[in-house]
């Protein structure tokens, strides 16, 4: 049940009518029923993934809450009794010597650390058994063709076979949220949800289960759980989002779709300024599904009356490429920093490092040895997140090369800012600027590239034909109209562009329905968006004749 | 007081507003799905077909229901002209089985004719074959369960109900593509049938076939026999005669285990089995060089006007079918279609 199938679009509808019409107190159930109905049409076999998740995680969550309070009493017990102890003993000096020992601060000190740590282990616990699904799964087969590959090397025949296991849709989104609800428990972010099928909800809440974004139980919960009335307004609203999210996916990036699977499945008849029509056609069909899938997720549960926090903020007008994943898929970079940038940037081994890095290397450099190496694991991970392959790697960590890159030669630009004013009036400082956001798509253009062709040498061997093949003769000739889409189709896609642009240049000073709903009459308001379900209609890439595509995300 | 007054007077324009957004919506997304709906009034017409039977006159004697060796086999024209019979034709392109047997089962929502025609060919077919050819059959059909039962039985892997009900979501694509005639036959159709007979006029001798393959299977499918069964049950209930036909189109091969089982078949419900491929030359008095359009497929006019006489005699001899060249309405009516027939005869189209 992908989001863009009419079997999903009447399960929302049914949802939603249901969610109001019934008692208010059953909406939150009927949520958890519909989460697991939606997530039982990807195959029986995906429930017991997510119930394994929810159950370690729901199980830490209580075990570490449960310790806390345990704990915390316990402290406050030994407190009033030591406070309650002094008082005597100051009353009666003699008492001291006819009771037991005091408990002093240092064995109280002691106890705290004690619990903490036991607290520690069950999050370690907890996190170890959620990530060795997602592991085992997901990573299986790649650790095997590995090793496979290196015994190749060596020359030995034995292979070990492939385990095949199928990717359940959306194990990594609802692994990593499960894994930040047991963390904030450590972190006494707050307490753990001690209702089961509450629990259950948050980890498998279906608008958000396939394609993030990623929520903390911290945000969602607020409103989750909490009776709802119906408001025309919140429902028309959430609609206008989906509205629009369905106009990104079915009208762009699902009509770019076969020009791109042309030119990345059959790379030997497509080099040179081919691969730069990749860059930009998968940039363009990437951020349209994506951001289209999101608009969708965050619109059915507006409709809900749950906000859901935001994934995107227009991150091709980034100036650089750490502004950029500032924007692009906000939750799982907030998810990267929180759980693993800051506690491997404190831990123990990492601030012995810091400390003998100032101490031993160059003042500049000494700082920036930790981070890096922080950023490095990150970027790593993120790659490997994405999907196993090696491609993931080094796209990953192709983003670490070219953030770490940029900020060393930080001190170079300064020093060509201040040479050339770039700000001196407004003509140099929008030229700038556009190069800086042209610059950024470009890079992030080509390192995704690393996301299309089958493995790292062929990636890097179509890179290098954007420098050797010049074919750019070809835009001239029929070459375009080749690929699986005609004329009308660029036309569509030209103009579903533009309108992605002008929405995103006006979405810059706030948001577009906002401003739509202060500015234009309602008839006005609706009727634009019933010309857009329109323009849906006819020219979405939909249906019988069209290949049915999930949305790329769902496959992380 | 006023306030709430006002309160009430803006729920009730909202309430206003949406209602005149859905109306809107609705009959412009109408108008859309009309024209973006596939035509079938320039070469390929036989997806017209469906829907011409609700605009036929009266009560049939004959109803033929069946593939494409029905609607370009059989004049009903000549069945009118020469022995006074009101027949009809729900036929198209691959139709299967199930497809007939709600066709059929459509009919009967009008009518009951005294006599059905199946064209046993569509046998040999026991799953759903092509989206293409089920859209041409079914989507002239009118709403009912009886269509909602024939989409269910006849779609392909990858074809949706929803696209049944809201044509728009299939046709969509075809912004691409319109033509004149989209443009032309927005509201109103041609009539390209007569009376669901498909007229062809060329010539073109039997060739040679390639030769039959071995059968994998010695008898028809399951579900095609299953909905064979229906129909003779159907029949049985209305007290309509069934008559089982092989119509003499030589290709596809008419495999001698599959006549013997319907000749079986037609023993056990004392059915009339005609199997005019048998008798082609001798008595229905097809020359192959002369009465098929390609090559022995199908029959172009002269064939099914003698397709037409022959099985005609039988059934006015076996089941004393009335003529009605004495009805004034009915001969009205035929008497246009007769002008169409003969004008498409005489200008070859």
């Amino acid at each position: 049940m992908h989001f863009a199938s009419y079997i999903f679009i009447g399960f929302v509808l049914a949802l939603v009518t249901l969610y109001y019409v019934l008692p208010k107190k059953t909406q939150w159930p009927l949520l958890l029923l519909g989460s697991y109905v939606f997530y039982y049409y990807a195959g029986w076999k995906c429930l017991l993934y997510i119930l394994a998740v929810t159950v370690i995680t729901y199980v830490a969550g209580l075990l570490i809450s449960k310790n806390k309070m345990q704990a915390d009493a316990k402290i406050a017990d030994m407190k009033a009794r030591e406070k309650a102890r002094s008082q005597l003993v100051k009353d009666d000096p003699t008492f001291a010597e006819s009771t037991e020992e005091p408990v002093d601060k240092t064995a109280r000190k002691l106890y705290k650390e004690k619990q903490k740590k036991k607290r520690r282990h069950i999050m370690a616990v907890g996190i170890i058994l959620a990530l060795l699904i997602l592991a085992v799964v997901k990573y299986t087969d790649f650790t095997i063709h590995n090793i496979n590959s290196i015994l190749s090397v060596f020359k030995i025949s034995k292979r070990i076979s492939f385990l095949n296991i199928a990717l359940p849709m959306g194990l990594s989104f609802y692994t990593f949220q499960a894994v930040g609800y047991v963390i904030d428990v450590y972190r006494d972010r707050h307490e753990a949800q001690k209702n089961f099928f509450k629990y259950a909800l948050f980890v498998s809440f279906f608008p958000q289960l396939v394609q993030g974004p990623i929520s903390r139980y911290g945000d969602l919960s607020r409103e989750l759980y909490t009776p709802h009335d119906f408001s025309g307004r919140v429902v028309a609203r959430g609609l206008e989002r989906v509205i629009w999210g369905f106009f990104k996916k079915l009208v762009i990036a699902d009509r770019i779709l076969p020009a791109v699977k042309v030119m990345i499945e059959t790379p030997e008849n497509y080099k040179g300024m081919f691969v730069f029509m990749v860059m930009m056609f998968y940039a363009l069909e990437l951020y349209a599904d994506f951001t289209g899938g999101i608009d969708i997720t965050i619109g059915i549960a507006e409709m809900l009356a749950i906000p859901v926090k935001e994934n995107f903020e227009r991150p091709f007008f980034s100036k650089n490429i750490a502004e950029y994943w500032r924007r692009w898929h906000i939750t799982m970079g907030t998810w990267f920093t929180d759980y693993i940038f800051y506690p491997i940037s404190v831990s123990g081994p990492m601030l012995k490092l810091s400390k003998w890095s100032r101490k031993h290397l160059p003042e500049k450099m000494g700082k920036r040895v930790p981070v890096y190496l922080a950023s490095f694991v990150v970027w790593f991970a993120t790659g490997i997140w994405h999907g196993a392959s090696w491609n993931f790697i080094v796209w990953g960590l192709g983003n670490f090369v070219v953030i770490m890159i940029s900020q060393e030669l930080e001190p170079l630009y300064a020093k060509f800012h201040k040479k050339v004013n770039t700000e001196r009036n407004a003509l140099t400082s929008t030229s700038y600027k556009t190069f800086q956001v042209g610059r950024t798509v470009l890079l992030m253009s080509a390192l995704r590239l690393f996301d299309c062709y089958r493995d790292v040498p062929m990636t890097f061997k179509m890179f290098g034909t954007l420098f050797t093949t010049w074919n750019w003769n070809l835009l001239s000739s029929n070459a375009m109209l080749q690929l699986g889409i005609n004329r009308a189709d660029y036309v569509i896609l030209g103009i579903g562009t533009l309108v992605l642009i002008i929405v995103s240049i006006i979405g810059r000073s706030g948001s577009v329905r906002d401003k739509m709903e202060k500015k234009l009459p309602m008839p006005l308001r609706w009727g634009a968006f019933t010309i857009l379900v329109m323009i849906i209609l006819v020219f979405g890439a939909y249906g019988e004749g069209y290949d049915a595509a999930q949305f790329i995300y769902n496959q992380f | 007081m006023e306030e709430t007054s006002e309160k009430k007077h803006s729920k009730v324009r909202k309430v206003a507003l949406v209602l005149a957004l859905i109306v809107v919506s609705a009959v412009l997304l109408y108008l859309l799905d009309l024209l973006l709906r596939p035509k079938y009034m320039g070469d390929v017409t036989e997806g017209a077909l469906t829907a011409e039977y609700y605009e036929a006159y009266g009560d049939h004697d004959v109803l033929f229901v069946g593939d494409c060796e029905v609607y370009e086999n059989f004049s009903t024209v000549q069945l009118w002209r020469e022995y006074g019979l009101n027949s009809f034709i729900r036929g198209g392109a691959q139709q299967l089985v199930w497809q007939s047997y709600y066709l059929l089962e459509d009919a009967l929502r009008y009518e009951t004719p005294d006599v059905v025609v199946f064209n046993v060919l569509s046998l040999m077919y026991n799953e759903p074959q092509n989206e293409a050819y089920n859209r041409m059959a079914l989507d002239g059909m009118r709403w009912s369960k009886t269509k909602w039962d024939a989409i269910n039985a006849s779609m392909c892997e990858g074809e949706s109900m929803v696209e049944y009900l809201f044509p728009i979501l299939r046709y969509h694509s075809r912004w691409n593509e319109l033509t004149r005639d989209d443009f032309k036959y927005w509201f109103k159709k041609d009539t390209v049938s007569y009376n669901g007979y498909y007229l062809r006029t060329e010539i073109m001798p039997a060739g040679e076939f390639p030769p039959p393959r071995p059968l994998a299977e010695p008898g028809f499918g399951d579900k095609a026999m299953k909905y064979l069964d229906k129909m003779t049950k159907l029949c049985e209930e209305k007290g309509i005669h069934l008559v089982l036909i092989k119509s003499p189109s030589l290709y596809p091969h008419w495999y001698e285990e599959w006549d013997q089982e319907i000749e079986k078949y037609a023993a056990e419900h004392d059915l009339l089995y005609i199997n005019m491929l048998e008798i082609a030359e001798s008595e229905v008095g097809i020359d192959y060089s002369l009465d098929t359009y390609d090559a022995g497929l199908h029959m172009n006019v002269t064939g099914a006007e003698k397709c037409a006489s022959y099985l005609g005699g039988v059934l006015v001899e076996k089941y004393g079918l009335q003529d009605h060249r004495n009805d004034e309405d009915m001969a009205e009516y035929w008497e246009e279609v007769c002008t169409r027939y003969d004008e498409a005869k005489t200008s070859g189209t």
